[in-house]
C-alpha cells in the first residue's frame, strides 16, 4: 500500500469520497469510457435523494459496468454474469426496507440476464435498474451485444451486426417498469435528476445511460475516441420526454432519442404481497395447497 | 440455541419426503425460499409455498433456476436463512451459482430430487447420478457438504441438519435425496421446538470499520455479515482477500482460494456422519447411501442368512468422503459392495480409499427404479467367494442388465 505524504497543506478531496472506495482506485475503466461518468451521476443522486447510504445495497453482474459495485462504498455485490436483478430480486423480497440498486451493462442485463429483466419488471419489484448501454460486450474486447446498432462492426460481427437491437425503454415499459429515462453520459445533470426520481420512486425503475467506449465500440467502427463520441451525442440527441417507447430504436450513427419516458403507479410487489400476507393473517385468503395430513 | 416455535409443526404426520424436507427447512428457521417448479422436487416447494405465509416465511417462484438460486443468495446476504429446491436439469442450472455461492462462501441449502438422467432423462422416477456433479458441479476448487437422506423422517431431520451445517461451515449445502425418498409417504413425527436444535448466524458483532467479512475464525471460517448494518460489505465471486478485494496474483490465489477446502476437509471429522453396522468381522461391507441404503437392507438380511458376515457402512454424509474411516475398513475387510443408481460414481471414492486392499464391487442401475435386493445380496455372495485381489472396480452383473442385454429385452422378470 502507498503510504499518504505527510504535508500540512490541505488535502483535496474527491466531492463524492464518502460514497467511493478510494481504496479501490485507480478503477480498470478505460480513458474516456463513459461508466465513471454513469457512477458520478449516481452517487450525486444518491445524495440529493437524500438516501441513507447504510440502507442501500448495489448489485452489479459482470462486464465493464459490473465492476460498479466494487467501486461504490455502499453494501456492495458483484454476482454471476447476468444474475444482479435475481440477487436483488432475493435481497428486496427477503429485506424490503433496503433500498436496492442493480448496476450493470447492456450486455448483462439485456442477454444473459434479459429474462430475469422482464420477470422483475413484471412483478414490479421496487428497485432501481441502471443500464449503461455501451452497445458492445467491452470487458471481453468488442464483441456483439443485443444492443449493437444493425450494421455496426464488432469482433463477432466483422461484416456489421446482422441483427436488430433492443429497444431498452420500450422492452421495460411493456414488462411493466414503473419509471423509464434515457440519457448519455453528456447528459450528466439530465441524468443525476432521473436518477434521483428514479430513486425516490417506489417500483421498477430502469434508467439507459448510453455511454461511449472509446476502445472497442468506437474504434472498430472508426467513430474515433469516447471525446468524439460526446460530441456525436452532443450533436444527435433529441430530447422528447413522453416520447412513445416503441420510437426509441437507436441505429448505427442515427439520432438518439433521450427523455423521461414512463412515471406511472403500480403496486409494487412488496406492496402486494404485505396486502395479501395480511389477508393471510386474518383468515381471509386461505391456501389451495393442501399438504400432508396429520395422523 | 432452540427452534422458533412458529415455524415448528409439531405433530405426527403422514407426508412425503419432499413435504417433510419443507417443513424441516421451516423448522430450521428458513425465511425466504426461491424455487422453479420440476418433477419430483416440486411437492417441496409446494409445501413451502401453503406453510410458508403462516410461519413467516416468503417464497418466491423464479422465471428460472438460474434466478432461484441468485435469489436465495442475495435474500442470505441480506440476512435470513433460505433454501431452493430443485431436480435434474434445474441442478445442472444452479451449478455456477453454487460454485459463487461457495465462494461467498454463503450459508444456504440446496434440495436436490434427484432424478433419472442425463438431460430430461425420467422426469418421474429415481436416479443417484448427481453425486459427483454435487461435489465437483461448478468450476473451480471447492468443497461442500452433500447429505442424502433415506427416509421422510430423515427428510425432516436432516433439512435442519443442513441449515446447521450451512451456518456453521458458511458454505452451501447439499441435501442429495432422490425421487423415491422424496415421493415416499411414511410417518414422521416433529417434535415440539425445543426439542429441536439450530444454529444461529455466527453474525459479526465489532465495530463497522474492523469487520473482514472472509478473515477466519479459528476454526477457518468467518463471520457472517449482512447488508443494511453499515458495514459497507464488498461481496464478488472474484478471487478476494480477507476484505472481500478482488486479487489475481498466484500468491493471492494460494493464501486466499485454499481455505474454501480447507475448511471442510480439515473441519470433515465434525462434518462426517456414518451409520455403520456390524463391520467389526465383516468379510463384506456394503457401503451405500440414501434410497438405496435402504433397498440394501434387504439384500444384506438375504445374505447373512446365507451365513455370509456383512456389515453395512451407510454414508449419511456423502461429501466430504470419508477417507479415513474407508480405509481403515480396507484393512479389515475382504471386500466393498456398493449400490448405488448409476454407473458409478461415488463407488470411484471407495474404490480410492481401498487402495488396493479390498475389493470393490459395483452394483449398478440404470435409473427409474432401485436394486433389486437380490442383486445386492449376489454381489455380497460373490465378493465373499473371491479370494484373490482384483485389481479395479468390479463389476456385478445384475438381474436387470442380464435381462436387457443377454436374456432378451423383458419388461417383468
Amino acid at each position: 500500500m502507498m503510504e499518504t505524504p505527510k504535508t500540512d497543506e490541505k488535502q483535496e478531496i474527491h466531492p463524492m469520497e464518502n460514497l467511493l472506495r478510494m481504496d479501490r482506485m485507480p478503477h480498470i475503466w478505460c480513458p474516456t469510457c463513459g461508466i465513471g461518468l454513469a457512477v458520478t451521476a449516481f452517487t450525486a443522486a444518491l445524495e440529493k435523494a437524500n438516501i441513507d447510504p447504510n440502507t442501500v445495497s448495489i448489485v452489479s453482474g459482470i462486464g465493464c459496468t459490473g465492476r460498479v459495485a466494487g467501486y461504490v462504498k455502499l453494501d456492495s455485490f458483484h454476482t454471476t454474469h447476468g444474475r444482479p436483478i435475481a440477487f436483488a430480486t432475493g435481497i428486496k423480497v427477503a429485506s424490503p426496507k433496503t433500498k436496492v440498486v442493480v448496476f450493470s451493462g447492456d450486455g448483462d442485463l439485456m442477454a444473459i440476464g434479459g429474462n430475469h429483466f422482464i420477470h422483475a419488471a413484471r412483478r414490479n419489484i421496487d428497485m432501481l435498474v441502471v443500464c449503461v448501454n455501451n452497445f458492445i460486450y467491452a470487458m471481453t474486447g468488442g464483441q456483439v451485444a443485443p444492443t449493437t446498432p444493425l450494421a455496426a462492426y464488432a469482433t463477432t460481427s466483422p461484416y456489421g451486426c446482422v441483427e436488430p437491437p433492443f429497444n431498452i425503454p420500450y422492452l421495460a415499459e411493456s414488462s411493466g417498469a414503473v419509471y423509464v429515462a434515457r440519457w448519455t453520459t453528456l447528459h450528466i445533470r439530465r441524468l443525476t435528476n432521473s436518477l434521483t426520481e428514479a430513486l425516490q420512486k417506489t417500483g421498477f425503475s430502469v434508467v439507459e445511460a448510453i455511454s461511449p467506449c472509446g476502445m472497442y465500440y468506437s474504434r472498430i467502427n472508426r467513430l474515433g475516441d469516447g471525446l468524439d463520441m460526446m460530441r456525436f451525442y452532443h450533436d444527435n440527441v433529441e430530447i422528447r420526454h413522453g416520447e412513445d417507447t416503441k420510437n426509441l430504436d437507436i441505429g448505427f450513427q442515427t439520432k438518439i432519442i433521450c427523455g423521461k419516458f414512463v412515471d406511472r403507479e403500480r403496486p409494487s410487489y412488496n406492496e402486494r404481497y404485505n396486502q395479501w400476507l395480511s389477508e393471510v393473517k386474518t383468515a381471509g385468503r386461505h391456501s389451495k395447497g393442501q399438504k400432508g395430513s396429520k395422523k | 440455541m432452540k427452534a422458533d416455535p412458529r415455524g415448528v409443526l409439531t405433530g405426527v404426520y403422514y407426508i412425503d419426503g419432499d413435504v417433510a424436507a419443507g417443513y424441516g427447512a421451516l423448522a430450521a428457521g428458513c425465511k425466504f425460499v426461491a424455487g422453479y417448479p420440476i418433477t419430483p422436487s416440486t411437492e417441496a416447494f409446494e409445501a413451502i409455498c401453503h406453510r410458508g405465509p403462516q410461519v413467516g416465511a416468503v417464497f418466491i417462484q423464479m422465471e428460472d433456476e438460474l434466478g432461484s438460486i441468485s435469489a436465495i443468495i442475495g435474500a442470505t446476504w441480506s440476512g435470513v436463512k433460505t433454501m431452493t429446491i430443485t431436480s435434474g436439469p434445474g441442478y445442472s442450472l444452479m451449478q455456477e451459482c453454487i460454485g459463487f455461492g461457495a465462494m461467498l462462501e454463503t450459508p444456504f441449502v440446496l434440495l436436490n430430487i434427484q432424478r433419472g438422467g442425463p438431460s430430461t432423462g425420467v422426469p418421474t422416477k429415481t436416479g443417484q447420478a448427481d453425486m459427483m456433479q454435487s461435489r465437483w458441479g461448478s468450476h473451480g476448487d471447492y468443497e461442500l457438504i452433500a447429505i442424502a437422506p433415506e427416509s421422510p423422517q430423515e427428510m425432516f431431520d436432516y433439512t435442519i441438519k443442513a441449515f446447521n451445517l450451512a451456518e456453521k461451515y458458511r458454505c452451501p449445502i447439499m441435501i442429495m435425496s432422490d425421487e423415491c425418498v422424496g415421493h415416499m409417504t411414511e410417518k414422521v413425527v416433529i417434535p415440539e421446538a425445543d426439542k429441536i436444535e439450530v444454529e444461529p448466524r455466527r453474525l459479526y458483532t465489532g465495530p463497522a470499520e474492523d469487520y473482514l467479512p472472509f478473515k477466519p475464525e479459528p476454526d477457518l471460517v468467518p463471520k457472517m455479515a449482512k447488508a443494511g448494518d453499515g458495514l459497507k460489505l464488498y461481496i464478488t465471486g472474484q478471487t478476494h482477500d480477507e476484505r472481500g478485494y478482488p486479487v489475481k496474483d498466484a500468491e493471492y490465489k494460494s493464501k486466499y482460494g485454499r481455505r474454501l477446502v480447507d475448511k471442510i476437509r480439515l473441519n470433515k471429522d465434525k462434518i462426517i456422519e456414518l451409520k455403520e453396522e456390524g463391520t467389526d468381522n465383516a468379510d463384506v461391507i456394503v457401503v451405500s447411501y440414501g434410497i438405496s441404503s435402504r433397498v440394501a437392507i434387504k439384500g444384506v438380511e438375504l445374505a447373512r442368512e446365507k451365513g455370509i458376515k456383512v456389515g453395512t457402512l451407510r454414508l449419511v454424509t456423502v461429501w466430504p468422503f470419508p477417507d479415513e474411516k474407508m480405509s481403515e475398513l480396507a484393512k479389515k475387510a475382504k471386500a466393498f459392495v456398493v449400490p448405488e443408481i448409476n454407473y458409478g460414481q461415488v463407488v470411484y471414492d471407495v474404490a480410492r480409499c481401498a487402495h488396493g486392499r479390498a475389493n470393490v464391487v459395483l452394483v449398478p442401475h440404470g435409473g427409474a427404479g432401485v436394486h433389486n435386493p437380490n442383486d445386492i445380496a449376489d454381489a455380497i455372495e460373490m465378493a465373499a467367494k473371491e479370494d484373490k485381489k482384483i485389481e479395479g472396480l468390479i463389476e456385478f452383473k445384475t438381474r436387470l442388465e442380464k435381462s436387457v442385454f443377454e436374456g432378451g429385452f423383458k419388461l417383468k422378470e
